[in-house]
């Protein structure tokens, strides 16, 4: 429980932490709301020898109306997302999502930024804002550019992110279609076994697993399945169709491709309510 | 003198709040790692990370150049510390096989976690870093995870004991020679099922810590630990360093629970000890909690294969039982023992004829060492009787509720010599079974059934029960000696009225977690009539509670209450003896009630022992030959086991197309005589509830085939929190103890005895219309779902 010897820095501006991580390289870490990286840290399997607090950035904490986006500074804080009436009237299956993070504790430390930036598969949020096909943006020595959640998620806890860049801001488009988070495990504070968020609009959707592969996994086939008119159910069947599980301790590739199946078509029967 | 007055005592079976709680939580409580000690140096202990290897090399020089590192040591540079090898306390059989296990490996390692160096440092933090710089070269042999692979000898784990088996503990009782195979060959109906009781974790929420102190003179060491034993590790202390006891002084401060796993003696106390007496500075150690997942004890760990014979009404004719047991690599305090604490309990709360046939074998495996965990052996064999019970109605096809009816044993029987030979003190499983099944709405749930659980139904409700029988209350000391336990099973107790009528209750349990101090206090407030609050109880410290056999097996209130009741009993005849003196009386003319002695028939000619306490103080004017001040001490050595029971029922509803178990209502009922406070018993029943329903659907500590531990965190051992289990409903039937003075039974372990079987049951229960017959522990969403997915085919 004691992680092994760091530094550590506190910027105060996204400016000043960009030139820091420039300045130490790959030995340093943005420290944010700090619930992925200090567990880590502390079982001594992540090792970085300077932190860069970013934690009190506070003009990255904010919830905006972009017109036809909300806008998320990154440094905003689980709770605050799941209880932002703008997100609610706006975006509800963002603010949802975020309310199934974890436990109160961790949604009052951890931030969206730092959720997303950790590129977790098994995390609720970067699906959820992949399934509602928001927009990052990236900040590094060259100023910002802008990442499609789509092409955000590399691998296994890689992201987009060049190593002196940071995430900034999170655009989520206004979606008023039905919608449903489903999130299945066997302790309300654990990380999904599998988890699905989507919406549906008609014959519009957005489906994004949680926990399917090593990074979220968008649903493209079932959504063009339902374009194309098929039943819920049949669309359903195809859940896994981009997806890559992996077993461990909970479930085994086949059950999670089952459960994905169910959960898909539960999520789609409950969007469209 | 008022009729009121006259009342009778009422603290005794109120809900009194727990005066433990308001330090606890606000964060007052004063933990072994909470204790300032100046100048103490850390402990850190490297690790094996191979569950069995020979050690090749260990080169510490990295480790000894880190600044701020006082020490580093081998197992072999400390073997001449140890005057004898860490203690078993229980050799269950004459041949019983117990490999030497010293507080460090000396030349290999069986488990991953089993300690190869230790490092000694200025700070707990470069403690830790020194670890990462000790360099062991190690052999690695084959691991043996598997119970019964290990039983096939294919690979030995000490090589010195020849085989892994370390013995088979055998109890066939038979009123006629061969009546057990006479029966099976009869019977009406026969079930044969094998379980497994998977290994978990006990995760107090205080992992273990340790502080060992020399005093400035004299050689004497003060060791503070998160114990549930002082007592019990003072003997075994002395005994295993060479220590003269008197020199040793154990106390055991604010314990954040245990549930068996601090009833022990374990390597890093003993590393406390020798190193603080070796370098003459106090030295420290706390666990991390995933080093808690591999050097703190793990509990359960066995196969049961259980064969039940009925006649055509069920009724049961006789019992076979083979059990193995996993050990671990080492025996610890009590592990072979745990297993057979059950032993005398597999026929549970029926009626049996003398045809018990049982016998179990511990076998050793290269994982983390096994003792007792709350119900140690008990939960075992009510699951196996129990589950056997559901397993036998299904092959009848008769109700569950129906076969249990059949067989109780009933109250009018009482006190029942069973097949064994013990003596079950009181009873009334018919009513507690009738009692918990009316609450659960039994009748109700059975006729929803016949509309939900449908061909195609996407969720399917089930009921179960489990009626339970628990032998507790640690015990007899001369049934002790006949099960060979390197122990007694007294309590002691000191209750002593100062002059100014403040009472000291000393007692020998030790309670980490379970609300003594309350329970005692009421006890001495009820039998001495002196309020509570000035009533202390003081324990836990071996220098002012220098005499107890401390706290496990339910033993606390059924043991050291009925001590402490005893010791306020003399206490009250001391003062009766002061009183008749000033009152002119003889003794035999006083009455005493609510703290005042009055003489009979005279209640204007009264003195309360508020007053008598100080003549016992000033001595002016004592009955000739009284020895001054008001003090007694007792030992009490129960003349039986405590036999609390119940029944428990569980209803959940499946998700058939996921697997997840959703548990709707979880009643409990359950009996342990007069309850002192039936808050503290809720609380007990309450925890231990959500402990046995956590083995049904939640924990299991999971090993890789190379003996990994891969549950090592609190994200993959899944303890359930508040929002995952039930609401609880608890009720009570109140039949009291004949065997002591305050009818009372233990309650600590009742609670898990009884949850998981019923939880199981009721899982089968919901499924029966699937196929489904058996359902592995813990029922996971994904084993309920292959389970249905294979009963289907």
């Amino acid at each position: 429980m004691i992680p092994a010897a760091f530094d550590f820095k506190r910027a105060s501006s996204a400016d000043e932490a960009i030139s820091l991580i420039g300045q130490y390289g790959d030995e340093a870490k943005f420290l944010a709301g700090g619930h992925s990286l200090i567990p880590l840290m502390k079982l001594r399997l992540a090792q970085p020898t300077m932190l860069i607090d970013i934690g009190r950035i506070t003009d990255l904490s904010y919830i905006k109306d972009g017109g036809d986006h909300i806008a998320i500074g990154a440094l905003t804080r689980h709770m605050d997302v799941e209880k932002s009436d703008l997100l609610k009237k706006h975006v509800p299956l963002l603010a949802h999502a975020a309310g199934h993070v974890g436990d109160a504790q961790v949604r009052h430390r951890g931030t969206i930024g730092g959720s997303l930036a950790h590129a977790d598969s098994a995390s609720d949020l970067p699906a959820t804002t992949l399934a509602l096909g928001a927009t990052y943006i990236a900040q590094g020595p060259n100023g910002q550019r802008q990442i499609a959640a789509k092409d955000f998620y590399k691998g296994f806890l890689e992201s987009a992110l060049a190593p002196d860049e940071m995430l900034v801001e999170i655009r989520v488009p206004k979606n008023t279609g039905g919608w449903s988070f489903q999130k299945f495990n066997r302790r309300a504070q654990d990380w999904a076994i599998v988890g699905v968020a989507a919406w549906k609009n008609g014959k519009d959707s957005g489906v994004a697993l949680v926990n399917m592969g090593s990074t979220p996994i968008l649903a493209t086939s079932v959504s063009a399945a339902l374009a194309s008119g098929a039943s819920i159910t049949e669309a359903a069947e195809l859940a896994a169709a981009e997806a890559e599980p992996q077993s461990d301790l909970n479930a085994s590739s086949d059950y999670r491709t089952h459960l994905a199946k169910v959960l898909v078509r539960r999520a789609l029967e409950d969007s469209s309510k | 003198m008022t009729m009121t007055d006259n009342r009778p005592n009422t603290v005794i079976g109120t809900r009194l709040l727990r005066r433990e709680d308001p330090a606890l939580l606000t964060g007052e409580g004063k933990f072994t790692n909470d204790l300032n000690i100046p100048g103490a140096l850390h402990l850190a202990i490297k690790r094996s990370e191979h569950a069995h290897a020979r050690i090749i090399k260990i080169d510490t020089t990295q480790a000894k150049a880190l600044p701020g590192v006082v020490a580093v040591y081998t197992g072999a540079e400390l073997q001449s510390l140890w005057a004898a090898p860490m203690p078993c306390a229980w050799p269950v059989t004459p041949d019983m096989k117990n490999p030497a296990h010293y507080p460090l490996a000396v030349s290999k390692v069986h488990y991953v976690g089993d300690g190869v160096a230790a490092v000694l440092a200025t700070s707990e933090t470069v403690s830790r870093d020194a670890l990462d710089l000790i360099d062991v070269t190690y052999e690695v042999l084959p691991a043996v995870v598997d119970l019964e692979e290990a039983l096939s000898d294919k690979v030995i784990l000490h090589e010195d004991l020849g085989t892994n088996a370390s013995y088979t503990w055998p109890l066939l009782i038979e009123s006629t020679p061969g009546c057990v195979e006479e029966a099976f060959k009869n019977a009406a109906y026969t079930v044969k099922e094998r379980y497994v009781q998977q290994r978990l974790l006990p995760m107090a929420m205080e992992p273990r810590a340790i502080a060992a102190v020399p005093q400035p003179f004299g050689g004497d060491v003060t060791m503070y630990s998160a114990t549930q034993i002082p007592h019990i590790l003072k003997v075994m202390a002395a005994l295993t360093l060479g220590i003269p006891e008197h020199q040793l002084r154990i106390i055991a401060p604010s314990v954040g629970g245990g549930f068996g796993s601090k009833l022990d003696v374990y390597a890093e106390e003993l590393l406390c000890l020798a190193l603080s007496r070796k370098h003459n500075e106090p030295v420290r150690w706390v666990e991390e909690r995933s080093e808690n997942a591999h050097a703190t004890i793990h509990g359960r760990g066995q196969i049961q294969h259980v064969e039940l014979a009925a006649d055509k009404d069920g009724k049961l004719t006789a019992v076979r039982f083979r059990i193995i047991a996993d050990m671990g690599a080492y025996l610890q305090l009590v592990t072979p023992g745990v297993p057979l604490l059950g032993a005398f309990l597999y026929a549970g709360v029926y009626n049996l004829p003398q045809a018990y046939d049982f016998s179990c074998t511990g076998v050793f495996t290269s994982l983390t060492p096994t003792d007792a965990y709350r119900g140690a052996g008990r939960p075992e064999a009510t699951y196996a009787i129990e589950c056997g019970m559901d397993a036998l109605a299904r092959k009848m096809n008769i109700d569950p509720y129906e076969l249990r009816k059949r067989n109780f044993i009933q109250k009018e029987q009482f006190p029942y010599t069973a097949f064994s030979g013990l003596t079950y003190d009181s009873g009334d499983h018919a009513l507690a079974a009738e009692k918990a099944t009316q609450m659960a709405d039994y009748a109700g749930i059975r006729k929803q059934q016949k509309t939900q659980n449908v061909p195609g139904a996407a969720k399917r409700i089930g009921i179960g029960m489990a009626s339970y029988f628990e032998m507790c209350g640690l015990a007899p000391s001369r049934v002790l000696a006949s099960l060979n336990y390197g122990a007694g099973g007294w309590e002691a107790a000191t209750v002593r009225v100062l002059p100014t009528a403040k009472v000291q209750v000393v007692t020998g349990t030790s309670p980490h977690g379970q609300g003594h101090e309350t329970s005692w206090a009421m006890i001495a407030s009820e039998k001495l009539g002196i309020p509570i609050e000035d009533i202390d109880v003081l324990h836990s410290d071996t220098a002012i509670a220098p005499l107890g056999m401390d706290t496990y097996g339910s033993r606390s209130l059924p043991v050291g209450g009925v001590a402490i009741a005893g010791a306020c009993d003399k206490v009250i005849e001391k003062a009766r003896l002061i009183a008749a003196h000033q009152l002119e009386c003889a003794a035999d003319d006083l009455e005493f009630a609510n703290g005042l002695f009055s003489v009979k028939g005279s209640p204007d000619r009264s003195v309360p022992i508020a007053a008598l306490a100080f003549a016992a103080f000033t001595a002016h004017n004592l009955p000739d030959g009284l020895e001054p001040n008001l003090e007694a001490q007792y030992t009490y050595d129960p003349p039986n086991f405590s036999w609390p029971f119940g029944t428990h029922v569980c209803i959940v509803e499946v998700d058939v197309e996921t697997g997840k178990i959703e548990v709707l209502k979880y009643v409990a009922i359950d009996d342990c005589g007069n309850q002192i406070n039936p808050l503290i018993v809720e609380g007990q029943v309450h925890g231990g509830v959500i402990q046995g329903l956590a083995q049904a659907l939640f924990e299991e500590a999971v090993y890789d085939e190379d003996g990994n531990l891969k549950t090592t965190t609190l994200a993959e051992y899944l303890v359930p929190a508040a929002s995952d289990v039930p609401s609880i409903t608890t009720g009570h039937t109140i039949t009291p103890s004949p065997t002591n003075q305050l009818g009372v039974k233990g309650i600590g372990e009742a609670g898990t005895i009884g949850a998981a079987p019923a939880v199981i049951n009721a899982i089968i229960d919901a499924l029966s219309g699937l196929g489904v017959t058996s359902m592995a522990m813990p029922a996971s969403p994904q084993t309920v779902w292959r389970t249905i997915q294979s009963a289907k085919k």
